[in-house]
């Protein structure tokens, strides 16, 4: 039964539930695939699967719970016994071992010879480690070469069979929880569109006519309004250089993408190196400072604050004043004090960390985290971050 | 379970397995298909091939920023309506003539069987497939100023594409049947230009589609190109007489296959550079 397989899907995050167990059942039942494993992966996947993130977790739970089935499904090993008979007569384009092979042998000690060696290569398998990751394990893979080739030859074209499919984990580059381009990030940003109606009275405001002509006893009035505009407020700031470097083209692509929206009523980049201190700078070379104080008195609390940054640091860089050891006079204050002032003036804030989530405990970024809500540089922590910048509380 | 006519792809559209499965799928179980994949992959093509190889009409609706789930179902034509009460040359009292269906409306009211197409569902705004829920799942709406009801005598068959711009919601996700049409190997790609260009000399299609897919492999590029620009490229070179394409030289009427500008100069770049641009 695939229910197993349900279980495995939904401990890898893909969420199935009663409903796709039924649609499941119903195709099944309908013979949708065939009776074949490969017209299963194929129903299951196109029923389970509701987005593009999850085909790779699919694949790799057909391959967890279905791999050993592939050897004994009957059809299957029929229809490769089938194709192997067929390749004999185009001998031609095989290695000169293989046509030996084939011609050495009569069929039946040919199939012979075949199954012996699926079973060999199963038993391998089962006594190996688990596949997950590496590429290009087939059931049919590297000793049974020969026979394969004249599978390939013979067989109708291109089938490949599902276990395959799936071991060669083709969606691996459509997963979510990995970095992404800046068409992506540009299309997670435009989650935080907001719009308010503000300017002159330009639009026509149908509904409005009619009521108020309906109103007028069927004498037209017209009703004009003020158009829809953004209305949110974003100010991003950025870490830049040092242990930042592994992540600027990420942190490059995140800038363009906010750079190009254009739903923002505005937007206000600044940089900063390690921590923030006192200042920011508008420049990615720490040009035009622009003093904390400046920046909380010119923007209120409305604005929405994205800082991006690893949050790695020396302990004392976060913690003792004078820290930052360029700066003197009133801002002789720890970076933590800094970061919690930000973090109080606005309403809204949100960090993005691109270091993966697993090294975030027992370091810098475990102080920082009690400041800021930390979401990770990922489309899937992007999508987070902006549903977190959006809630009202 | 009751017989439904299977899909098999038709002379010019090809099918993979996993596809059939998931239009079979969706006809079985008479669940909208939603297709996502790369733009130029041919999911459009898609809706046309099953309404041609099931041989039923195929309502087309294509979505834009500003369309509104109700604008599928049907338009009341109030201003209109307005108007001729001016001038009290119609009978204003027939609501009737004023209630328009919009394209789910019409492939509900069929008489016979239609495939609904409902093009790049993700253009609209992000409540946009929310809104066609219950429509979707019970294939009936009301129309309010009739006090009527439109119910699907024969369910459409509902095929829904996406760019994959925009996240769908959940619970929309939930009802569909799910494919996601991977780009073309290079052997399904001959089959393709050979489909769509039979009679084409055999050592320029390999040439255009080596050449197309090196392309495709240069990481400079911003928009990389797809099936449906090979075949608007092949279609150019054959009507220029150009008889040849050499991966090294410039390749004629890049235009056709790089549609921005920085594309093309990452292109010329690379060429200009003399070493191999593969990499």
């Amino acid at each position: 039964m695939f229910l197993p397989f349900l279980y495995e899907l939904r401990a890898r995050g893909v969420p199935v539930g009663t409903t796709e167990a039924v649609q499941l059942a119903k195709a099944l039942s309908a013979g949708l695939h065939e009776q074949s494993l490969d017209g299963f992966y194929h129903v299951a996947r196109a029923l389970l699967i509701h987005r593009e993130g999850h085909l790779d977790d699919f694949d790799q739970a057909f391959l967890k719970v279905f791999k050993g089935v592939d050897v004994a499904s009957k059809k299957i090993q029929d229809e490769l016994l089938e194709w192997l008979k067929n390749a004999a007569p185009i001998a031609d384009s095989l290695s000169e071992e293989e046509r030996a092979l084939l011609e050495n042998l009569d069929p039946a000690e040919l199939e012979k010879l075949f199954e012996e060696r699926l079973r060999e290569q199963k038993e391998r398998h089962d006594g190996g480690n688990k596949w997950i990751g590496t590429a290009g394990t087939s059931p049919f893979g590297h000793s049974g070469k020969a026979a394969r080739q004249g599978i390939r030859v013979g067989g109708p074209g291109g089938g490949r069979s599902a276990i395959k499919t799936a071991d060669a984990r083709l969606y691996q580059g459509y997963r979510q929880d990995l970095t992404l381009d800046v068409r992506q990030m540009q299309l997670a940003l435009r989650k935080l569109r907001t719009y308010a109606r503000a300017g002159g009275d330009v639009e026509l405001d149908l509904e409005g006519t009619i009521a108020s002509t309906a109103k007028n006893a069927g004498e037209l009035e017209v009703v004009v309004r003020p158009p829809r505009r953004p209305n949110t407020r974003v100010i991003l700031m950025m870490d830049v250089g040092g242990s930042m470097d592994p992540f600027a083209l990420l942190c490059s692509r995140l800038f363009s993408a906010a750079k190009k929206s254009t739903h923002f009523k505005e937007l206000r980049t600044y940089y900063f190196h390690n921590c923030v201190y006192g200042r920011v700078y508008e420049t990615e070379r720490f040009t035009d400072p622009v003093r904390i104080e400046d920046l909380l008195h010119e923007c209120g609390p409305h604005y929405k604050l994205i800082v991006v940054g690893d949050a790695l640091m020396a302990p004392y860089e976060l913690m003792s004043p004078g820290g930052a050891i360029t700066y003197e006079g009133e801002e002789r204050m720890e970076g933590i004090s800094w970061l919690m002032r930000l973090r109080n003036h606005f309403r809204k804030a949100a960090w993005l960390n691109p270091e993966p989530p697993r090294y975030w405990e027992g370091n810098t970024i475990e102080t920082i985290r009690s400041v800021f809500d930390m979401f990770p540089l990922t489309l899937d922590g992007l999508g987070e971050s902006m549903a977190h910048l959006l809630r009202t509380r | 379970m009751s017989e439904f006519a299977r899909f098999s792809g038709t002379t010019t559209y090809l099918t993979s397995p996993s596809l059939e499965a998931a239009v079979n799928c969706a006809l079985a179980l008479e669940r909208p298909l939603l297709v996502r994949g790369e733009p130029g992959t041919g999911k459009t093509l898609l809706a046309e091939a099953v309404a041609a190889s099931l041989d039923h009409p195929l309502i087309r609706w294509n979505v834009k920023s500003t369309t509104r789930a109700q604008d599928g179902l049907y338009v009341y034509d109030t201003v209109q309506r307005l108007y001729d009460s001016r001038f009290q040359d119609k009978n204003v009292g027939d609501i009737r003539q004023y209630i328009k269906l919009g394209p789910m409306g019409e492939a509900f009211a069929s008489k016979e069987r239609a495939v609904l197409l409902i093009d790049e569902i993700d253009k609209a705004d992000v409540e946009f497939p929310n809104d066609l829920l219950n429509e979707l799942d019970r294939m009936r709406f009301r129309i309010d100023e009739l006090q009527e009801e439109v119910v699907a005598t024969k369910r459409p068959v509902v095929i829904i594409t996406s760019n994959a711009e925009k996240e769908l919601p959940d619970a929309f996700l939930r009802r569909c049947v799910f494919h996601f049409i991977d780009f073309p190997t290079p052997e399904l790609m001959a089959d393709i230009v050979r489909v769509h260009h039979p009679d084409l000399d055999e050592r320029l299609a390999d040439q255009a589609i080596e050449a197309f897919f090196e392309l495709r492999a240069m990481k400079r590029l911003r928009k990389r190109p797809s099936t449906s620009e090979l075949v608007d490229w092949i279609a150019v070179l054959r009507a220029a007489g150009v008889g040849e394409v050499k991966l090294e030289a410039s390749l004629p009427f890049l235009g056709t296959l790089l549609k921005k500008e920085q594309d093309l100069v990452a292109f010329a770049d690379q060429l200009a550079g003399g070493k191999r641009w593969r990499s």
